[in-house]
């Protein structure tokens, strides 16, 4: 389910380990790999297949219970909630214009790329993937 | 509530007229694991002897449990020091080593060490000066680990273990931490490789302490912004530099501090190349050669 590579897993250097280590339970939430209701792996399975701090991992999976994403269940572990998938998507959805369309159009001016040449771009790779 | 386990104030060891440690003030929480970093000289190793009542210091405060470290064994038989180069009495074996363990550590887990010297694929009849040198670290490791000590400290423990050999270490550690939470005290120069093992991040230079913070806030906490110089200069002045270099016209700058959301889109706007920080080099910045501004107050985290 969480991608690895095979010297060690795909971590980057920039941003908080725990927020990348809930995005990739978030990702596998969007995707279905976790459906609502199923298990997410404790913070000591984190830490090992991580190879990071079990403190780190556990503010990942705090996130998470903090956003109402999953949901501890007392002596067995933590499970994703129901409804968890729309939410996200909900919320992914708000920031997609920042996080990707910003840039795109950023680079596309400094290309000379105007509007409606983009958007057939855009149209034209839809295609081809 | 987290305990401190260790607590120093104005810590300070002199050899003659120069000082090894310098007013060092740290405090060390139960069950975390630290990563005590710096370069060649810096003063690690006089910290974890003096932490482990191996010196004794010129001046300063210094509790251990609760006690001063020197000549309290109930303090002593807590704490486990593998040092870089570990002297063993002529003419042992590891299987001596392993067999002495116990009178020292209270916690041995004597099967976690037989799997240890499986995993690492240590000759246990093998007289110790016969051993490689990553071998010889193997020993330590293995002791460090399997003692279960709640305040451990590992002093460079890797010289000559290959990588595959580290990982081993790194994964028994994490393994064995999170089922038996201790005190780690983690001394060495492969910062990229723990980097993402650590809680907490000491930076030692010249005896003092340059940075003493929790290690996700480190991450992620400087960025190098590169692109021609004037336009790098005017993005980044009102920042606090910690490094720069130039060739030509262009300008690769590190600033201290994290970038928003707009500051990034600004960047890129502005054509400039953002590039995350690592530990290491972030360190390498605040150790090296330039000077790199005054070393930041620091409150412990």
């Amino acid at each position: 389910m969480l991608r690895t590579a095979p010297d060690g897993p795909e971590l980057d250097e920039s941003r908080p380990i725990f927020i990348q280590i809930a995005e990739q339970v978030e990702n596998d939430i969007i995707d279905g790999t976790l459906p609502e209701g199923s298990q997410i792996p404790s913070t000591n399975e984190f830490a090992a297949f991580l190879r990071v701090n079990p403190a780190t991992a556990l503010k990942g999976v705090n996130r998470l219970v903090d956003d109402g994403i999953v949901e501890k269940r007392r002596g067995i572990g933590m499970f994703v909630t129901a409804g968890a998938r729309a939410r996200l998507i909900e919320r992914r959805r708000a920031e997609f214009a920042a996080q990707y369309l910003r840039p795109l159009i950023v680079e596309a001016e400094k290309l000379g790329i105007d509007i409606d040449e983009l958007a057939g771009l855009l149209r034209a790779e839809r295609i081809q993937s | 509530m987290t305990r401190t386990v260790v607590r120093a104030s104005g810590l300070t060891k002199r050899y003659g007229s120069f000082t090894a440690v310098d007013g060092v003030d740290l405090a060390l929480e139960e069950h975390k694991i630290y990563g005590l970093l710096g370069r060649n000289g810096a003063g690690k190793t006089t910290i974890m002897q003096l932490l482990t009542g191996q010196l004794f210091r010129n001046g300063g405060e210094l509790e251990v449990f609760g006690r001063e470290p020197a000549e309290h064994a109930d303090v002593l038989r807590r704490m486990c020091f593998i040092a870089e180069a570990q002297r063993y009495p002529e003419d042992f074996t590891p299987a001596h080593v392993f067999k002495a363990a116990p009178w020292f550590f209270e916690h041995w887990d004597a099967e976690f060490a037989e799997r240890l010297v499986a995993d690492f694929r240590l000759p246990l009849k093998r007289r110790i000066k016969k051993l490689s040198r990553g071998q010889l670290s193997a020993v330590g490791v293995i002791v460090g680990l399997a003692s279960r000590a709640p305040l451990t400290f590992f002093d460079e423990p890797y010289l000559g273990l290959d990588a595959v050999a580290r990982h081993i270490f790194y994964d028994r550690l994490l393994e064995d931490y999170a089922e038996h939470p201790r005190t780690v005290v983690l001394s060495t120069h492969l910062i990229d490789e723990v980097a993402n093992l650590l809680e907490h991040v000491i930076l030692i230079d010249q005896g003092r302490i340059l940075l003493d913070r929790d290690a996700e806030e480190v991450r992620g906490s400087a960025t190098t912004v590169a692109g021609a110089s004037r336009v790098v200069d005017e993005f980044v002045a009102d920042r606090p530099v910690i490094g720069r270099e130039s060739l030509g016209g262009l300008a690769s700058v590190t600033i201290d501090g994290r970038l928003d959301r707009d500051e990034r889109v600004r960047a890129a706007e502005l054509g400039l190349e953002l590039a995350p920080v690592s530990l290491q080099q972030l360190i390498v910045h605040l150790t090296g050669p330039e000077p790199a501004g005054a070393p930041e107050k620091e409150v412990a985290a």
